[in-house]
Order: C-alpha cells, then sequence, then structure tokens
C-alpha cells in the first residue's frame, strides 16, 4: 500500500494579505478555500473531505465545516503546528486512495499580527495537564529560544557560524525581493542579519521568521479528477510524518524527526536528494531550515553551514533553489504555521507558474517539509515529495 | 554578574509530581528512575519512557552535571538563560542557568543546583557554575 501517484494537489492558494484587522479568522478560512477552489476549477459541492489544525476556529473541523456548510464524508484535524498542512496532504491522499473521500479541502488562516501577539519572545503556559508544562514553563522557554538551543549545540558540535546562517536569510531576501505580497522585499547581507539586533543567543533578529496574518488552502483529489480539470497536473509521490521530542530525558538537539520523516518520503517516492530541482524548507529560524537540510539529506550532518552558504539555496544561482517566494524569513508565516505556503510555492514551481525570475527550470520533482512546534524540545516533522506529471 | 533575576512563575504540580515538588519545597532535588531497566529519566513521569514499567521510584540527585545547550533570552524586560543541563545521573532537563556572567557560559560547563524560588510556588531547580 502506498500513497504513490493515488492523488493530485490540484488546487493551491495563498492569501495576498499580510494584516487583516477588518476580518475574522473563519472569514480568512472561508476566503483561501474559496480561492482553493477557483484555482482548481471546483465548486464547495465537489468537497468531501475537510482539514484543518490547531488555527481553525471551534472544535477540530467542526465549526469550520459549519461555516462553509460543507457535507463531507471524511475529515482529520490532526494537529502537529506548522507540519500540520504538509501532513494533511498525506493523509488526504491516503483518504482517497482508500475511497473515503474524492476532494479534499485544507485551510489554515490566523491573524496573529493584528492580535499582536509577541509570537517568538513570549513563554506561554499551555494547557496544565500537559505534563512537560511544570517542568518547562518556569524556565520561560519561548519558540526563540528553544530553536536557540539547537542552533547553540550545532554550532558547538559542528563549527557552524552565524555567518552561514545568515547566508540562509539572504537567500530568502534575493527571493522575496520578486514577490509583490512579501512582507520583507529589502535584499539583505550577511552583515545585515548577524548585526540585527540579538533575540536569543545565537539567533538575530533577522534570524527569525515574520509575524504576518493571512492564510492559505490546498485541494487534494483523486486522479481522475485531477485529470478531468484544466491545472497542470502535481502528482503526490512520497509523503513521511515522524514527531520527536527529548527522549525520555537522553535529549539529542543534533537532528530532528526529518531524519525520519525524510527516509520515508524519500523511500516512497523512490527518488534520491539530488533528484529534487526545488525545496520548500520550513523555515520559522534561519537554524530550522539548515538542520532539515541535513537531516533529508541534502548534505552530511554537520556540513549544513558549508552547504547553504555563498549562495547555495539562491534560484539561478545556487544548487538547490529553497523557498523562492521568500519563505517564512521574509514573504508570510500566517498564523505562525508556514506549512500550507510551503506546499503551495512548490505546486507553483512545479506548475511552472512561479515568479519568472525565481522559476526553476524543468522542474520535474520538488520537496516541500515541514516542522512544527519547537526544535528544541517537541516538534512534529513532515515531508512532501510531488511530481509534475 | 548584575542580571537581574526574573520572577519565575510558579509550576503546577500534578498527581504524579506532588512528591517532586514537595521535595523542592523541603531542600531536596529527585529525579525519577525505573527499578525495572535501571534507567533515570526526565521529566519525571510514574510510568518508565524507556520500558513502560510503573516500578519507578524518586531518588535524589546529586545536583551536578554539565551544560548541554543553552541560550540568554536578550528579548525580555530581565535576560534569562534557559539550558539543557545533563546531570551526572546521566539524564538531561531543561531549566535556567543563574547567578552567573550569562556572557561567560559555554557548552560542557561544570554546573551545580540552585532551587529557585518561584512566585507563590515551590521553588525550581536551577543550576549556576560549579
Amino acid at each position: 500500500m502506498t500513497i504513490k501517484g493515488k492523488a493530485y494537489i490540484a488546487g493551491a492558494y495563498e492569501h495576498p494579505t499580510r494584516k487583516a484587522p477588518d476580518k475574522s479568522l473563519a472569514q480568512l478560512h472561508a476566503e483561501v478555500a474559496i480561492g482553493a477552489l477557483a484555482d482548481a476549477g471546483l465548486t464547495k459541492d465537489d468537497v468531501d473531505g475537510y482539514f484543518c489544525a490547531g488555527d481553525a476556529p471551534g472544535m477540530g473541523p467542526l465549526s469550520m465545516v459549519d461555516y462553509l456548510n460543507l457535507r463531507v464524508r471524511h475529515v482529520d484535524s490532526t494537529d502537529v503546528g506548522g507540519s500540520s498542512y504538509l501532513l494533511h496532504v498525506a493523509h488526504a491522499a491516503e483518504a482517497i486512495a482508500a475511497g473515503k473521500c474524492r476532494v479534499a479541502l485544507i485551510t489554515l488562516a490566523g491573524r496573529p499580527r493584528s492580535e499582536g501577539m509577541a509570537t517568538g519572545t513570549q513563554p506561554r503556559a499551555g494547557n496544565l495537564a500537559q505534563p512537560d508544562v511544570q517542568f518547562e514553563y518556569p524556565y520561560g522557554v519561548t519558540v526563540a529560544n528553544a530553536y536557540a538551543m539547537v542552533a547553540m549545540r550545532h554550532m558547538h558540535e559542528f563549527g557552524t557560524t552565524s555567518e552561514q546562517l545568515a547566508w540562509i536569510k539572504v537567500a530568502a531576501s534575493h527571493h522575496a525581493q520578486h514577490n509583490p505580497h512579501a512582507m520583507l522585499r529589502d535584499v539583505v547581507t550577511v552583515a545585515d542579519v548577524v548585526n540585527s539586533p540579538m533575540v536569543a543567543d545565537p539567533l538575530h533578529r533577522l534570524d527569525c521568521c515574520v509575524i504576518s496574518d493571512g492564510g492559505g488552502a490546498l485541494l487534494v483529489v483523486a486522479p481522475e479528477v485531477a485529470k478531468s480539470l484544466k491545472r497542470p497536473l502535481v502528482k503526490v509521490i512520497g509523503a513521511g510524518e515522524a514527531p520527536k521530542g527529548q527522549l525520555g530525558g537522553a535529549v539529542d538537539l543534533t537532528y530532528s524527526g526529518a531524519r525520519y520523516s525524510g527516509a520515508a518520503a524519500f523511500a516512497e517516492a523512490g527518488v534520491k536528494p539530488s533528484d529534487i530541482k526545488y525545496a520548500s524548507i520550513y523555515d520559522s529560524f534561519t537554524i530550522t531550515v539548515l538542520m532539515q537540510l541535513e537531516d533529508l539529506g541534502f548534505c552530511a550532518k554537520g556540513e549544513g553551514g558549508k552547504f547553504v552558504a555563498d549562495g547555495n539555496l539562491i534560484s539561478g544561482v545556487g544548487k538547490l533553489p529553497f523557498n523562492t517566494d521568500g519563505g517564512g524569513l521574509c514573504n508570510n508565516h500566517p498564523a505562525n504555521r508556514g506549512g500550507i505556503t510551503k506546499v503551495i510555492e512548490a505546486v507553483r514551481q512545479l506548475r511552472g507558474e512561479a515568479h519568472p525570475a525565481v522559476q526553476v527550470r524543468n522542474c520535474d520533482v520538488a520537496l516541500a517539509h515541514g516542522t512544527g512546534g519547537l526544535l528544541g524540545t517537541r516538534h512534529g516533522s513532515a515531508t512532501l515529495i510531488m511530481e509534475r506529471e | 554578574m548584575a542580571n537581574v533575576q526574573r520572577k519565575i512563575p510558579a509550576p503546577t504540580p500534578t498527581p504524579e509530581t506532588e512528591a517532586f515538588w514537595k521535595a523542592t519545597a523541603d531542600g531536596t532535588f529527585l529525579v525519577r528512575r525505573c527499578t525495572a531497566c535501571g534507567k533515570p529519566h526526565w521529566y519525571p513521569r510514574a510510568i518508565c519512557p524507556f520500558c513502560m514499567s510503573d516500578k519507578t521510584e524518586w531518588v535524589e540527585s546529586k545536583g551536578t552535571g554539565r551544560i548541554y545547550s543553552y541560550s540568554v533570552m536578550r528579548r525580555a524586560a530581565e535576560p534569562y538563560a534557559i539550558a539543557y543541563v545533563t546531570l551526572d545521573e546521566g539524564t538531561t532537563m531543561l531549566t535556567n542557568l543563574v547567578q552567573c556572567d550569562f556572557d561567560a557560559l559555554k557548552i560542557g560547563q561544570a554546573v551545580k543546583l540552585v532551587l529557585m524560588p518561584t512566585e507563590g510556588g515551590p521553588p525550581v531547580p536551577c543550576f549556576t557554575p560549579a
């Protein structure tokens, strides 16, 4: 049993807003659903599966299914933070392969910018029944310092430098200059990044992603549905998922769940990292990208710093074009969850619909990867490999 | 050394951890160890995360270890150092590094226990250079 070739991504839509004080959360979810349906050439009545995660208002999928007035026969609200939507594509493909639905809608939306959330730097207590909270919240764990500890260990273990991490932001900024919707469109230099204010050692302000309102949606459909539509065919050929935590106290910050989710996705797809023409790599922070590139096998463990340096991630310049929309680092990180935009840009690349300045030539196989939650404490990891047919 | 110590929120014990927090209030730092497989683990659980045995017990830690990783949170009213410390018992825990020069911290550095007061709750185990 495999999902290879059992489902296609027929609709992909990224909301153009980056600040939406005048819209409700449910409204944003609905607007991205409309966008994805229009992109695919499908209607609301075609949707028979619905997927969302913790950003959706209400209990699991119930409120949004009701708001949209969908009549669905399959739902899934698995929440693994920002990686949820990559996992949803895989779960939708599984459901389609099993005959449980034919047209699966996935939505994400949020308005952390309008709500003034100190997203990355404010400790949050969470649910007190969560067993780790009493042993972590008192110490001031935030998104930023949890990722920062991963970077600090990587530097200690492998000699990675702040300048090498900065190249990841530099590459993202080179791409964002061509995206009229990107929050940060100015091209930055390594010096700009390492001279920006320190947030949590060793991560500077420009090592961090943006905080944006907005959202995105995807439609994952059965092969016969995809082939009845007028859009280029983007086929799901492999997927993997792997949560990772503190391993009972045998903490190892030198690798992420991508080691396992990536291997599973490549095995299912029957391709190698060297076959990937374009990669969407989750970029909550620069270190997130570095870790995932190593764990996915684009370079050896510990070699990530050298791999990302000197523009190797810049489309048209380097060997592995990444996040050609500007990524979370420069373009968009709606709802503090960048997973869906990772899939959307990969779909654009495979369709040949990315901005001409960043479109990868002959882009036939692409990878999208997400890390959700906190890389330094516990995180979800989801890898997706897609092929243009 | 001029760091102003941030106020530490109180931990909220559960039935599984009441003994741990009662011990810190009495000045003792406990770790949880499995008598079936012999391994200590962190954070403390009734059920061993390695072998799923429920034969786990509290043992007093020596309160010494080394810094596995850390980060100084600069974007805060009172900067503070979050860290993973690997205890000499062999398990690694999330904690704070306190009463020290944040700019002199190093991975691998030896540290020792300091029980730090919290806002209205039992003290939490933190560490300072040994």
